[in-house]
């Protein structure tokens, strides 16, 4: 594998990687202040046999996420010198609060692991509460900074240098509200969504269905909630990207002629080499109205863009469309949530819905990887768009590919672990939780 | 601003040595101790650093990431030539916290304990022989920037006998660290003896492996000897922890245990003085004489100033909360 090939690989697998481990560190403890509040108001003992439950999961993604981070913030330097020699003083302000914002969460998450019967209650949920809002706050953050790269903002450019730097403009760039919107609705809506979908399965089988009832309840709310939101804020993004990126967007349509109106693709396979689209279905002047909110406006195609700055368009396409049908379903299934509720319908009696959660387990994290992947090789042949290019970046040190090989072996393993743990603490929930009261509360939600 | 930043960076350099280190140390004392006084060792321990062990490991992002926006041109001439060791060391720090955890947190206790414990004493011992690896070769002046083959770029300037010596030597010092800790942390007197002999034990152990980096550096052409002895706060300090050397093992006899990781912390504090001081503020020395300083590598005013007002608004409201955290897991448990 050719060094620079690798050094790209390894870095999407590290960031691939890390994002899931962030992401359940980011909301679970959301999920776990609610329970851990109902706990406290109600005295019920299931919330806080779910809190607890919860708590043990999240400790061990947590550990990985902030591994996984160490890592990464090593790796930028490893792979990318170049780019971090010039970039680190302009982006780095994001990162600087980061790491107040880590430190906090790293705090309150020893407050919150060990305080039980340590502390005064409510102080106790607090630092749950707090671990949450920090995480939250780390992940907007670093958003922020990857915003930077697709949207530079903060320094002059000039012959090659990097003139009057200012940090608090680099963070505040044009793209940083869209991206860290559309990413924490992401965040809620994969965790929430795979989290339900666990505690449906565990209905199904009917292996402590009080527990795991009010378990799916609090996770499916957050989840419906932001999968609705979701697609209104990708609109947002994909004008966004519309304004500043236009190669990207053209690599998202795999719109390779400029057209007036452009017609909306789906599905559809991207034959790169005579630079078409066939299979595909076409809704004329949607894109048009997608991209500039209006039926007819002109869309910029790749033949507007120089031939070596033009990112790969099949993956980004490809990326794409799984990212909105997905995001499609995810909202669909919500809708579908909400209609019982306001019925006031039980979904235990709807097991066709169940199922469907069971189904989504997985699908918003391969929605937010696909999105990932849209951001990043659709940014592509730039490391900081329009300014400098990846390749300029990368390491000079050769031999990376087996740097590529070796951490992919351990981030393999490290997963197989991770389920494997996960998978005996929820085989574990009967024994360590059973109340010996299969409740009629079940009924009455 | 550049004052309140290299404080911060050094500060946050120290406290991982102290309190990251203490922390390897542990695993590195388990490493150590016989299989069947094992499993003690392991609840003492955990239940001593099981609520700070990822403030603990903050200071590293902390020191990363003030490298990275302050002193780039630092971090990334770190990253290019010291690419093999730093990987080796996540390695270590990925394998090391993952265990930890995941022994903690299986929630069948079985086989599998005995591979988690396996990674996390090899990791605990592995990941600090390589941060002393990487420190010692940033200031032994084995970096070659200039070299045009492989293994003379990459390879020599961290593998020499010099930052190996660095190497073992900082692995003494965690388990002493460590030992010291874990004496004021064991209810049971049998305990705390083990502890007291291990504290011995990686005591001699640094005092052999310190002797062997003067060697090391004696053969390397390192002027360690100079840095240290023809300089009067670098000597003053080596007195300095000689002498709190002294006191600990006479108070130890005394049978006070708490104040004794007081007297520890400040004797590797002195030590890292002792090393660093006559160099500063020359952060990495290169092969061809010059060096990278603090004051030169420095990011543009703005960067500088932003940073340095995140530091200080950040350990506003970072200390109180630790300090809480520290002080509220010292009181034991019923
Ligand atoms: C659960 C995950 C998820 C779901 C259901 C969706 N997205 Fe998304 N999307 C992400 C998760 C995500 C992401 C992983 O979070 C990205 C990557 C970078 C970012 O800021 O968010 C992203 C990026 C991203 C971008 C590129 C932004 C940029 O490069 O700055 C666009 C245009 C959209 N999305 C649009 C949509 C639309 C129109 C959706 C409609 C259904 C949608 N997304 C659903
Ligand atoms: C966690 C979610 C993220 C994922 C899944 C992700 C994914 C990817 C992928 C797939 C690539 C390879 C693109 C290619 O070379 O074709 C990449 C590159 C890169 N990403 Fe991200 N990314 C994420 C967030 C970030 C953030 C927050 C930053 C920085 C602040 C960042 C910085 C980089 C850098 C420096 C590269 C290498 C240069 C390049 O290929 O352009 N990424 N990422
Ligand atoms: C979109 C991308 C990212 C998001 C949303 C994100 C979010 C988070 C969150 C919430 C955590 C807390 C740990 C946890 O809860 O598991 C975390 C940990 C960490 N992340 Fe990321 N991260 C992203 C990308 C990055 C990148 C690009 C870097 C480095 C350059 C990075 C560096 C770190 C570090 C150092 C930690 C460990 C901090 C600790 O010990 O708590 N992250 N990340």
């Amino acid at each position: 594998m050719d060094d620079f090939l690798a050094a790209r690989s390894q870095m999407a697998l590290s960031l691939g990687f890390h994002i899931i481990y962030a992401c359940i560190g980011m909301v679970m403890p959301f999920f776990m202040a609610v329970s851990h509040y109902k706990w406290l108001r109600t005295n019920d003992e299931v919330y806080k046999n779910i809190t607890k439950a919860w708590s043990k999961g999240v400790a061990i993604f947590f550990a990985t996420g902030a591994v996984s981070g160490t890592m990464l913030s090593f790796e930028l330097g490893l792979l990318w010198p170049k780019f971090m020699e010039h970039a680190g003083p302009i982006f780095g302000m994001p990162f600087s609060l980061e790491g107040t914002a880590f430190f906090i969460e790293a705090i309150a998450l020893g407050f919150f692991l060990y305080g039980w019967n340590k502390l005064n209650k409510w102080f106790h949920w607090f630092t749950g509460v707090v671990v949450g809002v920090s995480g939250l706050a780390s992940g907007i953050l670093v958003v922020a900074a990857n915003a930077w790269m697709n949207s530079p903002a903060g320094f002059d450019f000039v012959d090659g240098k990097y003139l009057n730097i200012d940090p608090i403009a680099a963070m505040f760039n044009k793209a940083w509200f869209t991206q860290a919107l559309h990413m924490c609705l992401a965040a809620f809506t994969a965790t929430g969504f795979a989290v339900a979908g666990v505690h449906a399965l565990m209905i199904l089988r009917k292996q402590n269905p009080d527990f795991h009832y009010k378990a799916f309840k609090i996770a499916a709310v957050f989840a419906t909630v932001c999968a609705v939101l979701q697609p209104i804020s990708g609109d947002l993004s994909a004008k966004d990207v519309a304004q500043r990126q236009p190669a990207k967007l053209a690599a998202m349509e795999a719109l390779y002629t400029t057209q007036k109106p452009a017609p909306l693709l789906v599905g559809g396979i991207v034959d790169e080499k005579n630079k078409k689209v066939t299979h595909a279905i076409e809704i004329p002047g949607a894109l048009s109205f997608l991209a500039h909110g209006n039926f007819k406006a002109e869309v910029k195609g790749l033949d507007q863009i120089p031939a070596d700055e033009q990112p790969p368009v099949a993956i980004t396409h490809y990326a794409f469309q799984i990212m909105v049908g997905i995001g499609t379903l995810l909202m669909l299934i919500s809708l579908g949530y909400f209609i019982l509720l306001l019925r006031k319908k039980s979904i235990l009696d709807r097991k066709w819905l169940l199922k469907l959660f069971v189904l989504a387990i997985p699908l918003g994290y391969i929605a937010l990887e696909a999105g990932w992947v849209v951001t990043e090789v659709g940014r592509q042949p730039w490391i900081i768009y329009g300014i400098m290019k990846t390749r300029d970046a990368v390491t000079p040190m050769p031999g990376i590919a087996w740097s590529f090989y070796l951490f992919s072996a351990i981030y393999a393993s490290l997963n197989v672990i991770v389920i494997f743990l996960l998978y005996r603490q929820i085989k574990m929930v009967p024994v360590l939780y059973n109340q010996h009261k299969f409740s009629s509360s079940v009924k009455a939600n | 601003m550049e004052y309140v930043i290299i404080t911060f960076l050094c500060l946050a350099i120290l406290l991982y040595f102290l309190l990251g280190g203490a922390d390897f140390g542990a695993g590195i004392i388990e490493l150590f101790t016989s299989q069947k006084n094992r499993s003690k060792t392991r609840k003492t321990m955990s239940q001593a650093i099981g609520p700070v062990w990822e403030a603990n490991h903050m200071w590293l992002i902390i020191a990363v990431v003030i490298l990275f926006v302050a002193f780039p041109k630092i971090y990334t001439t770190m990253s290019v030539y010291l690419h093999i060791p730093l990987a080796i060391m996540l390695i270590g720090i990925i394998a090391r916290g993952t265990a930890f955890v995941f022994r903690h947190y299986d929630a069948v206790k079985d086989k599998m304990q005995e591979v988690y414990n396996k990674i996390f004493i090899y990791s605990s011992f592995i990941t600090p022989l390589f941060l002393g690896i990487i420190a010692g070769s940033v200031i032994s002046g084995k970096i070659d920037s200039e070299a045009n083959n492989f293994a003379d770029a990459y390879v020599y300037g961290w593998l020499n006998w010099f930052s190996i010596a660095v190497g073992l030597f900082t692995v003494a010092l965690c388990g002493f660290l460590a030992a010291i800790y874990l004496i004021g942390e064991s209810e049971e007197l049998v305990e705390q003896q083990r502890f007291i002999k291990k504290a011995e034990f990686m005591n001699v152990a640094a005092v052999i492996f310190g002797a062997m980096v003067f060697t090391a550096a004696y053969f390397e052409d390192v002027p360690l000897y100079k840095w240290v002895f023809q300089n009067q706060i670098g000597l003053s300090a080596v007195i300095l922890a000689s002498l709190s050397l002294i006191l600990l093992w006479f108070l130890l006899l005394k049978g006070k245990t708490k104040i004794l990781r007081i007297l520890a912390g400040f004797q590797v504090t002195m030590i890292l003085v002792a090393i660093s001081f006559a160099h500063f503020p020359n952060f990495i020395q290169l092969k061809n004489g010059s060096a990278l300083s603090l004051f030169d590598a420095i990011a543009p005013f703005k960067t500088v100033q932003a940073l340095g007002w995140a530091l200080v608004l950040g350990s506003f409201l970072i200390l109180p909360f630790l300090g809480y955290l520290f002080y509220k897991f010292q009181q034991k448990e019923e």
